[in-house]
């Protein structure tokens, strides 16, 4: 090599070992140091809340430094979340969905805590599930949110309909009853039903409405697709009826925000209610309608978890105990409807519920909680979802064959499901 | 004869010695190298550095939630080739791609013609195809979306004349369609003015000559224009191509790779796969095999430009 050409390679290994020596880890840190959870919520007073009993907790525990709250949006939380893992950013704390439960519970990736979490033995044993492995907990259910019917007696009255508070007391609230009173709201112009951030791509949120079939995704050991068992393929043809025949839910590609006021019924988790703050028209919470199975609830989830590769763990471990601990549980009741036997109660949440009345905390939530099951959720479920949604897609038109949708739908799947 | 020998040798050594390590070609080098070493360094840093990583990666099973990182060897090549998917999302690649190449570069063009002429009005209507390049991507997108809907824009004015249009974004066929217009008229303006630059770079005087031996319009078009102008066409479709082939904004916010996988183009399933779904490794492989497309593809138009870029020939 010439002697230019000599020097250029020895100047670019310089400035890459240079390079390469920045990137090693800084020294022992001095000091308060900081902690960082990553939430999906980037609520004002979900943060003012978090935040108030971050200061009380820093005001006693002088060691550790800021506490920041990193709001990642919902749409792609988990993705986000692994992504920075994997760029060595990963947060100290992290807000797990209960879609990747089994995905971060299985792997050893969290801390556990069945030993630092306070009286952990009141915890609901239908919260816990999710998140334990071999009788360890693994993340603490801090939002164990069911899924209830918001309505707009505003629309439903205009449309001659008798409102699903009237239909619960007649003992008529079910689906049939509930597409009546959205296909005549429909027919007057406005939407009938719609199923928050389901629109026709996340379809795990169909549960809410298959549940009252009796319907499952996959069998309860995870192993054999249902999707074409004949619970789910009745419950399909009810939602595909109501969707393309009976017009009262919107159809694919239609924008809908049922928080404006043009929209009879929404099936969301009762956190939704700090977006009626505002609202214009009268509403009312109701729980899920009965299926031919029955009463049901389906509750969504969301654990607190430490990261094992955080440096703090240690720290992010004690926060997390004092976060979680009864007193605060009863202050995140307010939006987050706590696991612990003690809190879960409607007259306590209802002095830090600042939307929703004794009635609507009793039946939706606590009742809820009680009986509820959780939103199907697997090892992998990304990919699974991702396939599930690319094989279901056939099914969202006029002329679709349910029930040949369905087994393509088991013949995707199955494959990723271990069979 | 021996001192005369003697006497040369002696020459030969003291202008030897007196010859300086730094002459000018080497200090003329040295200078060069310098000048360009931002440039090298980041290139090293930014694109060889993590292209070497990603064949790399290609190579290991890099689970991240268990924080394993294991050598699998060709296994992430061996799983592409058995994936069943590849054959679906590697048709929708070169349907997109060529959808994309051909509308893009046939616009650009007509529109460059068109805005050459001496008329009123150019200047605005330059500015207005070109002003959607200066928009950010993802709100363009977003917009088109709202467009899209089946209660939307676009279909509000089709049924003005009496169409009613289909859902766009939840068929196969339309969605595909929809991605490769909303990209087309988001980027066509920057080849309409490279386009538009090269015409005007045209000597008039070619024109006037073919005009005098009795060529017509179509005849100059495809003689003189084409010709003249067919190295803008090389750098055009050279940049197209490769853009065509890294579209993953528009994908990730109209369609998510559906209906179905009919927008599953390869860079959206390799971030399905390496981010979603967290096969890292096998995400790895797949970027390999699109940089290899993307590579041969680039290669093969450089190679043709000697048959038909006319300043090559």
């Amino acid at each position: 090599m010439k002697a230019p050409g000599k020097l250029a390679a020895l100047s670019l290994t310089a400035l890459l070992a240079v390079t390469a020596c920045g990137g090693e880890a800084a020294p022992a840190a001095q000091g308060p140091q900081p902690l960082r959870m990553s939430i999906w919520t980037s609520n004002e007073a979900h943060l003012k809340l978090f935040n108030e009993i971050a200061a009380e907790y820093r005001k006693s525990h002088p060691q550790v430094g800021e506490i920041t709250f990193d709001p990642i949006p919902f749409e792609n939380y988990t993705t986000t979340l692994t992504t920075q893992i994997a760029g060595g950013n990963a947060p100290d704390l992290a807000w797990i969905l209960e879609n990747s439960a089994p995905d971060f519970v299985g792997s050893g990736a969290l801390v556990p805590l069945k030993s630092k979490i306070e009286n952990a033995g009141e915890l609901v044993p239908a919260a816990t599930r999710l998140w334990e492995r071999d009788g360890e907990l693994y993340a603490y259910p801090f939002s164990t949110s069911p899924f209830g019917v918001f309505v707009n007696t505003d629309l439903v009255k205009a449309a001659g309909q008798k409102t699903p508070r009237e239909l619960m007391k007649a003992g008529q609230w079910d689906w049939q009853h509930a597409n009546e009173i959205n296909k005549a709201v429909a027919a007057k112009g406005k939407n009938g039903l719609t199923i928050l951030n389901f629109d026709y791509k996340a379809w795990d949120n169909l549960a809410t409405v298959w549940q009252g079939w009796g319907a499952k995704a996959w069998s309860d050991d995870g192993g054999t697709c249902q999707f074409n068992a004949p619970e789910m393929v009745e419950a399909m043809t009810f939602l595909h009826k109501a969707i393309f025949t009976d017009k009262s839910m919107p159809g694919p590609g239609t924008a809908v925000d049922f928080f404006s006021g043009d929209t009879s019924m929404a099936v969301a988790q009762i956190s939704r209610a700090a977006m009626l703050e505002d609202a214009t028209f009268k509403w009312d919470l109701v729980p899920l309608p009965a299926g031919p199975k029955g009463e049901y609830a389906v509750i969504g989830q969301a654990g607190i978890g430490v990261l094992k590769k955080s440096p703090r763990a240690e720290q992010a471990t004690d926060f997390l105990t004092y976060f979680t601990n009864a007193a605060n549980s009863a202050k995140l009741a307010a939006y987050f409807p706590p696991a612990r036997g003690s809190v879960l109660t409607a007259d306590t949440m209802a002095k830090t519920s600042p939307m929703l009345n004794g009635d609507q905390l009793q039946e939706v939530v606590v009742d809820g909680i009680q009986k509820g099951v959780v939103k199907p959720s697997h090892t992998g479920q990304a990919e699974l979802a991702q396939t599930a949604r690319a094989a279901l897609d056939p099914l969202w038109k006029p002329d679709a064959d349910v029930k040949a949708v369905l087994d393509g739908v088991c013949a995707k799947i199955q494959p990723l499901l271990g069979g | 004869m021996a001192a005369t020998d003697l006497l040369d040798r002696v020459a030969v050594r003291a202008a030897t010695r007196a010859r300086p390590f730094w002459t000018i070609p080497r200090r003329d080098a040295l200078v060069g190298y310098l000048l360009i070493s931002p440039q090298l360094v980041g290139s090293a840093l930014f694109v060889l550095l993590p292209l070497g990583l990603v064949v790399y990666y290609s190579l290991q099973e890099w689970n991240v939630l268990a924080s394993t990182f294991e050598y699998v060897g060709g296994a992430n090549y061996a799983k592409l080739l058995a994936d069943p998917n590849m054959g679906q999302v590697l048709t929708g690649t070169a349907l997109f791609s060529v959808g994309l190449v051909v509308l893009n570069l046939t616009l650009a063009l007509s529109l460059a013609i068109l805005l050459n002429q001496r008329l009123a009005g150019t200047t605005f209507f330059r500015t207005l195809f070109f002003s959607p390049v200066l928009v950010s991507l993802v709100a363009w997108t977003i917009v088109w979306q709202f467009l899209l809907q089946q209660d939307g824009g676009v279909n509000g004015l089709l049924g003005v004349v009496g169409v009613e249009g289909p859902n766009w974004l939840r068929g196969e066929t339309t969605a595909l369609l929809s991605v490769i217009v909303v990209q087309v008229v988001k980027n066509v303006g920057l080849n309409m003015v490279l386009f538009l630059a090269a015409l005007q770079g045209v000597p008039r005087q070619l024109y006037e000559a073919a005009q005098l031996d009795g060529a017509g319009a179509w005849t100059r078009f495809a003689r003189i224009t084409v010709p003249q102008i067919s190295p803008t066409i090389l750098l055009t479709s050279i940049i197209t191509v490769v853009g065509s082939l890294q579209v993953f904004a528009q994908i990730a916010v109209l369609t998510q790779g559906g209906p179905g996988m009919s927008t599953t183009v390869l860079v959206y399933y390799l971030y399905q796969q390496a981010f979603q779904f967290r096969h890292l490794g096998y995400g790895a492989a797949l970027s390999v095999l699109l940089f290899l497309i993307v590579a041969a593809l680039t290669l093969l138009q450089w190679r043709l430009r000697r048959k038909w870029v006319f300043h090559e020939s």
